[in-house]
């Protein structure tokens, strides 16, 4: 099962990020848990300047933007 | 950390090398940091690959190196990830490796040209601000 993290403050590009990663994973056939990271000192933690950022079993694969469902299913992968 | 949502993210890296240049571009980073010119962020992180820095370069708007000389290591680590900085070389602007008293005075001097602009910025073509000394 796959661990996907959302990181941002909770803003509308925070929860663009979060519904089209939901999308994709859904598209995929994935098993996935998802958490949305609003703390400060989480997000930090992972080095991410940008947000929003997805994480995903740990790693930290796109900031800064909301990639289309296309890249996200790669990214997932 | 960095902005989100509309406002412009700007990261700031500085070589930090040894030598008395390398030294300067950090002093000068941790200012424009200070007086908001943009988020300072480490260099040595995104060397080392770790995932939340590389992204986080990637996605930034601006990404701005400010190196001691001419081997222009934060320039070139950029680069490998595929991403092109603003970049400024302190001996490129005036400064002299292994010659250059790291003082307020100079740290200051440098932080203003970066402040003043773009690098060699030019208004109908004409030049209105350089921080290159001309190199551009």
């Amino acid at each position: 099962m796959k661990k996907i993290e959302i990181l941002g403050m909770g803003c509308a590009k925070c929860s663009k990020l979060a519904e089209v990663t939901e999308a994709a994973a859904k598209a995929l056939g994935e098993e996935y848990i998802m958490e949305k990271v609003t703390d400060i000192k989480k997000i930090m933690e992972y080095g991410v300047m940008v947000t929003p950022a997805l994480v995903v079993n740990g790693k930290v694969r796109v900031a800064g933007k909301v990639p289309g469902i296309d890249e996200l299913k790669e990214l997932l992968i | 950390m960095g902005k989100c949502c509309g406002r412009e993210v700007k990261l700031l890296y500085a070589c930090s090398g040894a030598a008395d240049v390398g030294e300067i571009s950090d002093r000068v980073v941790r200012k424009l940091r200070t007086q908001g010119f943009g988020a300072m962020t480490c260099l040595a992180a995104v060397g080392a690959g770790f995932s939340g820095f590389v992204a986080s370069a990637k996605g930034a708007d601006k990404n701005i190196t400010i190196d001691g000389c001419s081997v222009a290591c934060a320039k070139k680590t950029l680069e490998n990830l595929g991403v092109t900085p603003t970049a400024y070389v302190l001996t490129e602007m005036g400064l002299t490796k292994g010659q250059t008293p790291v003082t307020e005075e100079v740290i200051n001097e440098v932080t203003n040209a970066i402040l003043k602009g773009p690098c060699c910025s030019t208004t109908a073509g004409v030049p209105t601000s350089c921080a290159c000394g001309g190199s551009c």
